[in-house]
């Protein structure tokens, strides 16, 4: 099924790969197929104590009083916790590369800002007990009006979803948005004999890994911590940790590697550290893992996203002016968002070369279950858009959609609209090679094109 | 509390525990254990009975008693039972047939509960505790019920008269986006003389789709004698919305889907 | 406290006994009493199929039964399928056929896989995926494993399941 087309771009490289093509055994699956590989869950403690998280059952709600008394007395219970017991209750994941400002509760103490968030942790000698106590904490709440999508969040007069940002969106160091300019898209949408503006929308995507999201943590001896966790973020969660515990990191061993499915779910920093306050304050090993409702509800998925695209395009079929505001819908909290909406800006106009480019990309608070990283974010939603507008754009001008897609290629040598000139692209060989392969007839013409020498 | 299980050899016995309070009836787990996994605390007490009759399936005279605790698995694999495979084999994949039985799937709210939209189209009768309910007046009064289904028992249509759909958006398995199963019956003419057609996930429960078979009734099953019944179907429906599908999409697909059943 | 009860059955041909708390699932028994990881819990509803075992040889949800009802009764799981040492074909063709990414549903899947074999040696296409229907793979997307099942049906089919 694979072939190395080895033909291609023969004299740019000796001819020494022996890795490539060949099938290599993976060093985990037997241990997957004999059922002997070790995830975190695989392992139980005497006098474990297992977490169950009260929620928000709302979307956007201010905190007016949180009770304990009743779930403290419930037979089986081992602790309760609040913010009052997180030393440092307000964290942003990317603080780590300065990317701040610090905008998530670990547990709410004032508010809540979308619907599951994490409000008291119980602790009990069962997840029956746990789940009993949960069921007694009393969280008198005062509901906001909330705001579910981009538009709305955007819109003048909405309700502020998150203070520490102070508007609905993320502001960069380059103000309300990341921004590429390149070239004059007046001008070329000016000499175009097209216009085609377009708007896309996605949904949110929750990954659904087959293992929930948890952890486990031991008390040793030492007062350290050892903490076996399927997060896909080592070293981000175990930093992020020791700033929310204010605890140095050499207190804190992490275990990791094998995960469960994570598909860039598990990246974000959301078990380990209550996990470990909780075996610090009782002393007793701690078992903190998402149900499947939890995974599919509260863990963070894709985000959501708006994106406007508008194309000036000549007649015979070339790509003027691209012009294109993108939207990332980052829920209540930054985790990974803005990074994922930079990462649009980046991305955009796609692996065409086009002389005027205007991009602009936002990254937008909503009351909605905070989103994060998932295969490719930032740039898997924003590629959809840009070739269904591909798409489209053949069709506008009764030109074969794969042979659009030629003419507009990069090729080595193309200065792309972030002023990197273009090197190594293999885009027409790619395109080549796969309409021979769909049996999709083109012109011989792009047959005989290649990704660098003349146009 | 914490949870148990406890074992009665007979129904009586369970029934008794089972009144006693905080208990809930288990037959398969498919559906109680599932409930206390995922943290309902309304109960503390499994309660089940072995009673071997339970598990138990007679065909006699054209007439089919299914014990409560049949799975759907026997049902799928029983020689005398093969009209009705379909329905059985519509449920869960093989562990979860393995499990589930005839008695649980009567509670399976929608958008489970497939095999009970065939027992509706079967005119199937329940009994409990010595008593015979009508499947309609069972499924009607079933959040109330407290008692324990000891099997079902209907008339096994002929061989081409029964006719099932499951339409999942998950190939070959997946949960219902809607369930149609019809009994019809044809008379001396060639047209058709009776009809029973249920429908699953057009509310919250099982239920008969009353308009579209009076509008059978008479008719060929042909691209134009069919054209009433297809415009009737959905007639009194209000489709469930959940993860799977909206009410909207529900009601949409269904004369589509009860069409090509019809003209299979 | 949860009143412990002892439960009796055999484990991959092994006897076993053990008290687990009344209405526990025989999942938490078979992994927190007889150290026996293989079956995961993924979802703990009955719609991943990831804790699957076969008991009196009929596979089931093992989070979805209860231990107790498993007395004197003969479970087997995915940790029992090689042979002293030796893998069942099914493990080597999901070896050999990239049937297994992050591994979390390949116990599972094993058995589902297992129960149809021992059913049926020699399966369609079409009965390797209604077998496997009840078993959620998030990372292949089924084609390897649907392979790896029927090469290991023609690996085995001289072979008494």
């Amino acid at each position: 099924m694979i072939r190395l087309a080895k033909d291609y771009f023969a004299d740019q490289r000796q001819d020494d790969l022996k890795q490539l093509g060949q099938g290599l055994q993976r060093s985990d699956v037997p241990g997957h197929v004999t059922g002997k590989t070790a995830y975190f869950a695989d392992r139980s403690y005497p006098g474990m104590l297992h977490l169950k998280m009260v929620r928000s059952p709302h979307h956007h709600a201010r905190i007016r009083s949180i009770d304990t008394s009743e779930a403290e007395k419930h037979p089986g219970v081992a602790k309760v916790l609040t913010h009052k017991d997180v030393p440092h209750n307000v964290y942003t994941i990317l603080i780590l590369i300065q990317i701040g400002p610090e905008d998530e509760q670990v547990l709410a103490a004032d508010k809540v800002r979308w619907k599951g968030e994490a409000v008291v942790a119980v602790l009990a000698d069962s997840e029956r007990a746990a789940n009993e106590a949960a069921a007694k904490v009393r969280i008198d709440y005062e509901v906001l009006p909330a705001v579910f999508d981009i538009d709305e969040a955007l819109a003048p007069g909405a309700p502020l979803v998150n203070e520490y940002h102070g508007n609905n969106y993320y502001t960069y160091d380059s103000g309300s948005h990341r921004k590429v300019r390149f070239g004059d898209v007046e001008k070329g949408f000016a000499e175009a004999d097209h216009i085609l503006e377009q708007t896309y929308w996605s949904s949110p995507i929750e990954h659904a890994p087959t293992e929930t999201t948890g952890c486990i943590v031991v008390p040793e001896g030492n007062d350290r911590f050892t903490c076996y966790t399927n997060t896909q973020a080592m070293f981000f969660t175990l930093d992020n940790t020791s700033i929310i515990l204010q605890m140095p990191g050499h207190k804190l061993h992490f275990v990791g590697g094998t995960v469960g499915g994570g598909f860039g779910g598990k990246v974000d920093v959301t078990v380990e550290p209550i996990a470990i306050l909780a075996s610090k304050m009782t002393g007793k090993p701690v078992s903190f893992v998402y149900s499947r409702e939890e995974e599919m509800q509260v863990s963070s998925a894709r985000a959501a996203e708006k994106i406007v695209i508008k194309d000036g395009i000549s007649k015979d079929g070339r790509i003027l002016a691209r012009k294109v505001t993108g939207y990332t819908d980052a829920g209540a909290y930054s985790r990974h968002s803005p990074y994922g909406a930079q990462k649009g800006a980046a991305h955009y106009p796609g692996p065409y070369t086009v002389p005027n480019v205007w991009i602009d990309t936002y990254c937008v608070y909503t009351n909605r279950t905070p989103s994060s990283a998932m295969r490719g974010f930032g740039v898997t939603i924003a590629d959809f858009a840009l070739e269904v507008q591909m798409d489209k754009l053949a069709r506008l001008i009764g030109m074969d959609p794969l042979e659009f897609r030629f003419l507009n290629a990069y090729r080595d040598g193309d200065m792309k609209a972030h002023r990197q000139p273009t090197e190594g692209a293999a885009l027409i060989e790619c395109m080549q090679e796969a309409s021979r392969a769909a049996n999709w007839p083109v012109a011989e013409k792009y047959l005989q094109m290649s990704s660098y020498g003349e146009k | 509390m914490p949870l148990s299980l406890q074992s009665f050899p007979t129904v009586g016995e369970a029934q008794s525990a089972l009144s006693a309070g905080a208990a809930r009836y288990m037959g398969g787990g498919t559906l109680v254990v599932r409930a206390a996994n995922e943290g309902d605390l309304s109960f503390e007490t499994f309660v089940r009975a072995t009673d071997r009759s339970l598990r138990e399936i007679s065909v006699a005279d054209g007439t089919a008693t299914l014990g409560a605790s049949v799975t759907m698995a026997e049902i799928a694999r029983h020689p005398e039972l093969s009209t009705i495979a379909s329905a059985a084999r519509a449920v869960g994949g093989p562990a979860v047939r393995n499990m589930a039985t005839v008695g649980g799937n009567l509670f399976a709210p929608a958008p489970y509960g497939d095999f009970s939209v065939a027992l509706l189209a079967l005119d199937a009768t329940v009994h409990t505790g010595g008593r015979e309910l009508l499947i309609e007046e069972f499924l009607a009064g079933r959040d109330a019920f407290d008692g324990i289904v000891t099997s079902v028992r209907f008339q096994l249509p002929a061989a081409d008269a029964f006719r099932f759909a499951k339409v999942s958006r998950v190939k070959p398995k997946g949960i219902s986006v809607l369930s149609i199963a019809a009994v019809i019956e044809e008379a001396a003419d060639g047209t058709v003389g009776a009809a029973r057609i249920a429908l699953g996930c057009m509310g919250d429960r099982p239920m008969r789709a009353t308009a579209a078979e009076k509008a059978l009734v008479g008719k060929t099953l042909t691209e134009d004698g069919i054209a009433d019944a297809v415009a009737a179907i959905g007639e009194g429906t209000a489709p469930l919305t959940d993860a799977v599908a909206s009410a909207w999409y529900r009601g949409e697909v269904l004369p589509v889907h009860f069409r090509r059943l019809m003209l299979a | 406290m949860a009143k412990k009860v002892p439960v009796q059955f055999t484990l991959n041909g092994e006897e076993r006994a053990e008290f687990v708390e009344s209405g526990a699932t025989l999942l938490k028994a078979l992994r927190e009493r007889h150290g026996d990881t293989s079956p995961k819990g993924g979802c703990h509803q009955g719609t991943c199929g990831a804790c699957s075992v076969m008991v009196d040889g009929d596979l089931v949800l093992s989070c979805l039964t209860l231990a107790e009802t498993c007395e004197g009764r003969d479970v087997s799981t995915a940790a029992g399928l090689s042979q002293d040492g030796v893998m069942h074909p099914l493990q080597r063709a999901f070896l050999d056929g990239f049937a297994a990414q992050c591994g979390f549903c390949t116990p599972g899947m094993l058995m589902a896989a297992k129960a149809l074999l021992d059913e049926n040696p020699n399966p369609s296409r079409e009965d390797v995926v209604e077998a496997i229907s009840g078993n959620i793979c998030r990372c292949t997307g089924y084609e390897p494993i649907i392979q790896a099942v029927l090469s290991a049906a023609r690996a085995n089919s001289h072979v008494a399941a």
